[in-house]
């Protein structure tokens, strides 16, 4: 069983090159960009901007109920991910829209790296329920 | 490559839903597509396949028939798989590994109703199943909505866009006797906007039909080709790609795998996307099409949606496509590309009635699998 480095502690690990600085998401045993095989593990800043989303309209697994939002986050260091928008106003995600990582609990299970809409002036929440 | 190889039978059956096994329905249109040829099982030595068993695939098919090949194949890489099938047939027919393939499909998913909507196999093992699945997107559509959304963002293409490839489907369907939505009416825009949101910004009439179907396609070497008795298409050109497995690894472009295998099959058979008569664009979801006309060099980036909306791929339009109704409106056992080709073959024979394109000399077929991931370009002609 594959298990995202991190995510049982609430961070979320990207790869970073030491020869090159390119980052990469998820790890790979060299660095995409240029073979080097000296790869470390850093943590994210958690800031990124939607690349793009989709709001779900069936609900098809039992912990989330629909409507729910699917989304692409680019991190700021450059990698791409399949998350979700977890915001209480979820409406308003809109691609290039800056995000925030935040940690979605689940009941015996890992907890889920998600993200919330960045808004002025709000205070960040360090994670959700 | 010259033109090694040659289509010389083809045959599609099933598509509706029939309660049928998928084995059944593959048999139906293996012998359908061998007597179109005239040609005897006991004569096939080469046999491809995919989507009925996840293993021995080629082997069970060949049991079934009574055939024993000395080339086989099974590759599954979701919908231009038989695509890439196809070019690999011709290419083992040119390097003398077989004489006669054949390419067959079969599958009753309508009537098992086993598409889920997250289908997915679930491997603990892959990548995919750990970094992807535990957000739970709607699988295969809910990653086409997120390149459709992006597209929307990028180009300004509309959701009116999107739902005038899916009333094109239905105007060729209206011509085509055999196709599922035939006899329900053209499909507006209005239609499609008001089916039901399943994936934003895809609603249900921008998804292709789930139904059951089978298809089959009988190659030989070209020399062979010309004592048989149907007007055989030579397969001109092939050539795949594969540029990611999840989404979140796609390239900047999203459309560049669907580049990359039409430039090489394009490319052996010498020709330009201007100098292709018949197009078959794989239609899992309205945007498939939009984007592959994109990557394919039908038009600029960007500009699919006002081609689509001007009525260009419909009957009478200046680049008609998917001229049996496609998987949006003609059918869609769960791995469609067989079909694609199949209609080309009968627009190049001249076969397709009052829905045949002319000219019809030369005809791409593409077809895209997973998550706009694998694709596969197969070009055909007939000898002018």
């Amino acid at each position: 069983m594959l298990i995202p480095p991190g995510w049982d502690h609430r961070q979320l690990l990207i790869q970073r090159c030491a020869s090159c600085g390119h980052h990469q998401y998820y790890p790979r045993p060299i660095c995409l960009a240029c073979d080097s095989s000296d790869l470390a593990l850093v943590e994210a800043t958690g800031f990124g901007r939607i690349y793009s989303f989709t709001v779900v309209h069936r609900s098809v697994n039992p912990r989330f109920e629909a409507p729910y939002t699917v989304a692409l986050v680019d991190l700021e260091e450059g990698p791409r991910l399949l998350t979700q928008v977890v915001d209480d106003q979820p409406g308003l995600a809109r691609c290039d829209a800056p995000v925030r990582l935040a940690w979605l609990e689940r009941e015996a299970d890992l907890p889920l790296p998600v993200f919330t809409l960045i808004r002025e002036g709000v205070p960040p929440e360090s994670a959700v329920e | 490559m010259g033109v090694a190889a040659a289509i010389v039978g083809v045959a599609e059956c099933g598509l509706g839903v029939t309660g049928r096994s998928s084995l059944d329905l593959l048999s139906e249109a293996a012998l359908a597509a061998l007597a179109d040829a005239g040609i005897s099982p006991r004569h096939i030595d080469g046999l491809a396949t995919s989507g009925w068993l996840p293993k021995f695939g080629a082997t069970s098919v060949a049991e079934h028939l009574g055939i024993r090949p000395r080339w086989f194949a099974s590759s599954m890489e979701g919908g231009g798989t038989f695509e890439q099938l196809v070019g690999d047939a011709a290419a083992a027919i040119d390097a003398g590994y077989a004489e006669t393939v054949l390419v067959c499909y079969g599958s009753n998913q309508r009537s098992a109703a086993a598409r889920s909507l997250s289908s997915a196999i679930e491997e603990p093992s892959a990548p995919f199943t750990a970094y992807d699945l535990p957000f739970a997107p709607l699988l295969p559509i809910s990653m086409y909505a997120l390149a459709a959304q992006r597209h929307m963002y990028e180009h300004g293409t509309t959701p009116e866009q999107l739902a005038a490839v899916a009333v094109a489907a239905s105007q060729w369907a209206r011509l085509n006797p055999a196709a599922y939505r035939h006899g329900r009416g053209e499909t507006t825009i209005e239609d499609v906007l008001a089916s039901p949101m399943v994936s934003s910004p895809l609603h249900r009439a921008d998804c292709c039909l789930i139904t059951d179907g089978a298809a089959a396609v009988v190659i030989t070497s070209a020399e062979r080709a010309r004592d048989l008795r149907q007007r055989s298409v030579g397969i001109l050109g092939g050539g795949s790609a594969s540029t990611h497995r999840s989404l979140a690894q796609a390239p900047t472009d999203i459309t560049a795998g669907a580049a990359i295998s039409s430039a090489a099959a394009l490319r052996q058979a010498r020709l330009r996307p201007s100098e292709i008569d018949i197009l078959e664009i794989y239609d899992s979801f309205t945007i498939t099409v939009l984007l592959s006309l994109e990557g394919l060099g039908f038009c600029a980036p960007g500009e699919s949606g006002p081609m689509a909306a001007e009525g260009a791929l419909g009957p009478g339009g200046r680049r008609p496509i998917n001229t049996n109704g496609g998987g949006l409106a003609h059918g869609h056992p769960g791995m469609y590309g067989l079909f694609l080709i199949v209609e080309a073959v009968r627009q190049l024979r001249s076969e397709a009635g009052a829905r045949q394109v002319s000219p019809a000399r030369t005809a791409l077929c593409h077809g895209t699998g997973g998550y706009l991931n694998t694709h596969a370009t197969v070009v055909l002609g007939t000898a002018s």
